[in-house]
């Protein structure tokens, strides 16, 4: 007997503007434990909604999401929350308290005793590669990829099965980007953890997900696994925005293919 | 150092203190009521709107009405009160006081609370609900905080308002830094004035930066200054709250309306009582309407008033009596309607009369009232800010047919100022007055007696009726005070240069009547 899913999606349809137009459309997906899920689209496709349905920070019109096998709207939304991590768009960390404080919050707010909360700073800090002096600055005094660092922290801190991750990564440099979506991906294999990304950068979705699904005016278009998606998609759509990648990859092969071979002229000219 | 200043700043400590307790009060009070509202304001717009209609409206209310307005809301409640559960509420002196100027004190709180709730970034309250926190939660530990800084510019803003505001509490009969500026206005004792004004200037500068600290404490989140800050209002408010000498008993308190007679005979009556050894208190400034529903409240043990105003006013009364037959009425009616104990006549009066310059009414030929009247459509009347509604005035006006050009009020001291100097040709002047001889004027006769006696008559509260001390303080005062010695100790303190102090006058007062050794 196949095991239940970990999270599941059925039927979900949500409305903003009284009917007139569908942030989701019957959105129906299986999320496994251990899975790391991109969700791509562009802006409006609907992918955030569907997030934030997960952690009831929306509720859907129609249809039901479940956790555990249990539907969410029958759970009290703060303990549920808790129990899953979540990464903002933005960050959100709050500035009016420390980063050891904003660290500390879901453990202080599940009322873990003092001692654990100071080493699990601790430990986190060190999971997400900060100094642990960091701990008592407040976040204004924290460059940019410092802060989600912390913001990913911070959403680790109960020991969450699950993160939702909302464009994590979106407002940091290339370099930074690539460094902190690399190290995520390593926790998120340590750990054992289940990892729901939304993401406009199909590259991002390309290099750290399993399996990505692309969504379209609320609706689910495609999906499969980054590599399936690549070579090729009947939706003339999800071709044209798997093919990106694909594309750019060939061109920056072209381009250290073509200096390789002139670094080999001039070492035999040489 | 002058001695006008030596008085007041004898007078400081306690006043300041009275000021404090009732600024400290009204602020706590306004703070505990706003802030929950201002909560509930944010999260529900018909609230928000209905709210802050309401508090700006209030605020457009002037403070003098507003604390007026508590005090017969106070009276119906405490009739209400007291048949209900046997006791009243004071509708007199600090309650009142307090109602009135947390009233005033909720619309900066309230509207900085909304504003700052509202403009928390919605990013922030996603991000608190993303880590499981409860509403409370995130009120509590994001909500509050973030907008802190302009809850606190709010309650800064209220704290300078409610300590500037609580000087008006003096004419309801709350002793406040007020009792400098309003005495002092009467009796143009500037020093006084300026002494007042000062004090709650200081007072609301020290108020304010102590909030302050707490303010940049809590955004900084430092300890230290938020400390300094509490301490320092809490040091503050401990010190008010600490009685000036020791207690025994309830100290007797004499009230007093505001002019300068009722200064004098209130210290006067004081003088008389702490010879025996008595504690006592003044409210000084009440309202004429006032005072003697405070009096009968029991708010106050004694005071002068004037017979023919509570034959009028008091008793409704519009038919006149001869002068002993309608004390001897007045006496039982008060007793038997109020149980106010009448005790008796000094021996003045002060009654309402018209008064002229001499060279005015020489040249048109007025020498009484009966003859004033044809003349009216071209004369102006200046009158105290009380005379225009009296019944008195109504009387008069009927008998004689008065029609005035134009009628002005104007406080007792500059009303003198518009004679001297024209503005107006006929007053309403005091018998008593020591300016009528001191300016010259010619008083003219009510020759219809269209108005009543007024004799100076000592007044004592139901609750007071049978004691002794009080009385016996107090009777020595009865037939013993001449219309000429009370207009010359009037004029001690109305008059422009070497004013002298109430204190003083009613000194003189004690010395003509014989009550003490020159």
């Amino acid at each position: 007997m196949a095991s239940a899913p970990l999270i599941e999606l059925i039927n979900l349809t949500k409305s903003f503007d009284g009917e007139r137009s569908h942030a989701l459309r019957d959105v129906t997906l299986r999320i496994d434990s251990g899975g790391f899920i991109a969700l791509v689209g562009t802006s409006g496709s609907g992918k955030t909604t569907a997030l934030k349905m997960i952690n009831r920070l929306l509720e859907p019109d129609c249809g039901e999401v479940r956790f555990e096998g249990e539907a969410v709207e029958s759970l009290d939304a703060p303990t549920l929350r808790r129990r899953i991590g979540y990464v903002f768009q933005g960050i959100g960390l709050f500035p009016h308290m420390t980063v050891g404080e904003n660290i500390a919050i879901t453990p202080q707010l599940l009322r873990w005793p003092k001692a654990d909360i100071e080493a699990r700073v601790a430990e986190l800090l060190d999971l997400v590669e900060l100094p642990r002096s960091y701990a008592a600055r407040f976040p204004h005094a924290l460059s940019g990829g410092q802060r989600q660092r912390a913001g990913v922290a911070r959403a680790m801190a109960a020991r969450p099965r699950v993160m939702l991750m909302d464009e994590p990564f979106g407002a940091l440099d290339p370099v930074t980007r690539d460094t902190l979506g690399t190290a995520y991906r390593a926790l998120h294999e340590r750990l054992g953890m289940t990892t729901v990304m939304v993401t406009h950068d199909v590259q991002e979705a390309v290099l750290l997900a399993d399996r990505i699904v692309v969504m379209s005016a609320g609706r689910i278009v495609a999906d499969d696994t980054p590599g399936a998606l690549m070579s090729g998609h009947p939706s003339a759509e999800v071709s044209a925005l798997m093919a990106m990648p694909r594309r750019q990859a060939e061109r920056i092969r072209t381009l250290l293919e073509a200096s390789h071979s002139e670094s080999l002229k001039y070492s035999a000219h040489g | 150092m002058d001695e006008r200043l030596t008085d007041a700043l004898a007078l400081l400590a306690d006043y300041t203190a009275q000021h404090v307790l009732l600024s400290a009060a009204a602020l706590g009070l306004g703070v505990a009521i706003s802030l929950p509202l201002a909560v509930l304001a944010s999260r529900h717009r018909r609230l928000r709107v209905a709210v802050l209609a309401v508090a700006s409206l209030v605020q457009t209310i002037p403070g003098l009405a507003l604390l007026a307005l508590f005090y017969p809301l106070l009276l119906g409640l405490s009739g209400l009160t007291l048949k209900l559960f046997g006791t009243g509420v004071p509708a007199l002196g600090f309650l009142p006081s307090v109602l009135a100027l947390t009233v005033y004190s909720m619309l900066p709180i309230l509207r900085n609370g909304v504003t700052g709730l509202l403009g928390v970034d919605a990013a922030y309250l996603e991000a608190a609900d993303g880590v499981g926190m409860t509403p409370r939660q995130k009120l509590l530990r994001v909500e509050l905080p973030l907008a802190a800084p302009v809850i606190m510019a709010g309650i800064r803003t209220a704290a300078v308002w409610t300590i500037g505001m609580a000087t008006l509490s003096t004419t309801v009969g709350q002793t406040s830094l007020g009792n400098f500026i309003f005495s002092g206005l009467q009796t143009e004792n500037w020093i006084s004035v300026l002494l007042g004004c000062a004090a709650v200037v200081a007072l609301a500068l020290v108020v304010d930066w102590a909030l302050g600290l707490i303010e940049a404490a809590a955004v900084g989140r430092r300890t230290a200054p938020m400390v300094t800050g509490l301490a320092a209002l809490a040091v503050g408010i401990a010190a008010a709250a600490m009685p000036v000498g020791g207690f025994h008993g309830r100290a007797y308190v004499i009230g007093a309306k505001n002019f300068s007679e009722q200064f004098i005979l209130a210290e006067l009556m004081a003088d008389r009582l702490k010879a025996t050894g008595e504690r006592v208190e003044l409210k000084q400034g009440l309202g004429s309407a006032v005072i003697f529903r405070a009096l009968a409240g029991g708010d106050i043990d004694a005071y002068v008033d004037y017979s023919g105003t509570l034959w009028t006013n008091v008793l409704r009364r519009s038919d006149l009596l001869p002068r002993e037959a309608m004390l001897g009425a007045l006496t039982a009616a008060l007793r038997e309607r109020y149980g106010v104990t009448l005790l008796g006549a000094l021996g003045f009066e002060n009654a309402y009369a018209l008064a002229m310059r001499p060279a005015r009414a020489t040249e048109a030929r007025i020498a009484t009232i009966a003859e004033l009247a044809p003349q009216t459509p071209h004369l102006k009347l200046g009158s105290d800010l009380e005379f225009l509604g009296r019944p008195e005035w109504t009387a008069l006006k009927q008998a004689y047919s008065l029609s005035f050009a134009e009628e002005k009020s104007y406080n007792p001291t500059f009303m003198y100022r518009a004679i001297v100097d024209g503005s107006v040709d006929v007053i309403s002047a005091f018998s008593s007055d020591g300016r009528i001889a001191a300016d010259n004027l010619v008083v003219l006769p009510d020759v219809k007696r269209a108005i009543p006696a007024y004799d100076a008559v000592i007044l004592i509260s139901p609750r007071r009726r049978n004691d002794e001390r009080l009385r016996a303080a107090l009777a020595p005062l009865i037939g013993a005070i001449a219309v000429e010695r009370m207009r010359q100790a009037n004029y001690m303190l109305d008059r422009d240069s070497d004013k002298a102090t109430a204190r003083d006058a009613a000194r003189f007062l004690a010395v003509g009547a014989g009550l003490v050794e020159r």
